[in-house]
């Protein structure tokens, strides 16, 4: 590969990782992070779950609006196939990690199946052709979503864990204590915008 | 007509969709950043769930138990994908402030969950109040927590100027981590309204 081309996707990768984050610079994906960020194992588990899922998504949709919808001019089917990729998908990852490790099977649970209805895998999948991202990028993009997305996960949940000994105000406990914190994140990540521009 | 009411009264507070299940959380966030955004974002989202609980209780009968998620997730995007292009038609505006998020109602867990927990058990006019009922309810967290946002971070509602020279706009409001501490906040704020309730 052409030297340029290898810092392009570089690039690509770490401003997906840091200055684009899905989840708190792009909104996506707040569901598992609220719901499964109480333990770093989980959480950590549930990132490695998605990363996976997305780069596959990312491969996968590519390949079917390129040759399929593109080439036979369908871009209204977009929503209905990416939506059934993903889905079978999922399942088929599912049925991978429950033959290979049913120890992690068990860890993930519910979280499993519904990875189907995390936004942050449809809003990849949509993003891609926005961006006109050509094979290879659209895979780099995918993983970096799911490094970002199991970054911001983990992060969470190690203050999850501490904030346990915490003196937090009836009030704020659980849902509204994390949204706060996820919001000083925000702030953090916001340190990285100006750092890489793609 | 008393079940009715009480169906259609259950998602505007004791269910409500945000502030009680704390599902839809990505659009909730990501779309508040104007009144006019989170107003437009809330109909296009009431429009889908009323839309698809009336079919989907309709021939629920004729849905196969195995494949019924799949089949309701195929509804729900045509549905958002008629939206999709409706709204690109007639208000393009709208729907290039709102990018993503359109597209991504079908993966909004409140839609989904609606299907499984109510339209799927109930006659189409119990569906109906359901489905209005969980609309507004969405809907009007939405719309306050944007006007709070555009009030804070730009010094106007609705696009108007309410707030004179004098006020320094808080940019912070507008932006990500705006979004995650204002919510945390309304939720908060929300909790404490409850218990003094109960």
């Amino acid at each position: 590969m052409h030297m340029n081309e290898f810092t392009q996707i570089l690039l690509l990768f770490f401003s997906t990782v840091l200055v684009n984050n899905f989840i708190l610079v792009q909104f996506l994906g707040i569901c598992p992070f609220l719901g499964v960020s109480k333990q770093v194992g989980t959480a950590f588990s549930m990132g490695m779950a998605t990363t996976f899922v997305m780069t596959l998504t990312a491969a996968a949709t590519w390949l079917i609006n390129t040759f399929i919808l593109e080439a036979l001019n369908l871009p209204f089917l977009q929503y209905v196939s990416f939506i059934i990729v993903i889905a079978s998908l999922v399942q088929f990852v599912e049925m991978f990690i429950k033959k290979t490790s049913p120890v992690l099977y068990k860890a993930l649970g519910i979280y499993l199946p519904l990875i189907t209805t995390n936004c942050a895998i449809l809003g990849l999948a949509l993003q891609i052709p926005l961006n006109n991202y050509g094979f290879i990028a659209s895979v780099v993009f995918g993983f970096g979503a799911g490094v970002g997305f199991t970054l911001a996960i983990v992060l969470m949940a190690g203050l999850r864990e501490n904030l346990e000994f915490g003196d937090v105000p009836s009030a704020l406990k659980g849902v509204p204590i994390t949204l706060i914190i996820a919001g000083l994140m925000a702030m953090a990540f916001m340190g990285f915008s100006g750092m890489i521009s793609v | 007509m008393k079940q009715l009411i009480a169906d259609f009264k259950n998602g505007l507070w004791q269910e409500n969709p945000i502030i009680k299940l704390v599902i839809g959380m990505c659009p909730t966030l990501a779309v508040t950043n104007t009144a006019i955004n989170g107003l437009a974002m809330g109909l296009a989202t009431s429009f889908v769930l009323i839309s698809s609980e009336i079919v989907i209780s309709l021939i629920k009968k004729l849905i196969p138990n195995n494949v019924r998620i799949p089949s309701y997730i195929l509804i729900i995007a045509s549905f958002v994908t008629f939206t999709d292009y409706f709204m690109k038609a007639f208000v393009p505006d709208i729907a290039s402030s709102l990018s993503l998020f359109i597209p991504l109602i079908v993966v909004n867990c409140l839609i989904l969950g609606r299907q499984e927990a109510f339209a799927s058990k109930n006659p189409v006019h119990r569906s109906i109040a359901d489905a209005v009922g969980m609309g507004l309810g969405f809907t009007w967290v939405l719309v306050a927590l944007s006007i709070v946002r555009e009030l804070l971070g730009m010094g106007s509602v609705f696009g108007i100027q309410l707030l004179g020279s004098w006020y320094q706009p808080m940019i912070i409001m507008i932006l990500p981590a705006g979004a995650f501490i204002s919510l945390g906040i309304l939720i908060g704020i929300m909790n404490v309204i409850s218990s003094r309730e109960g």
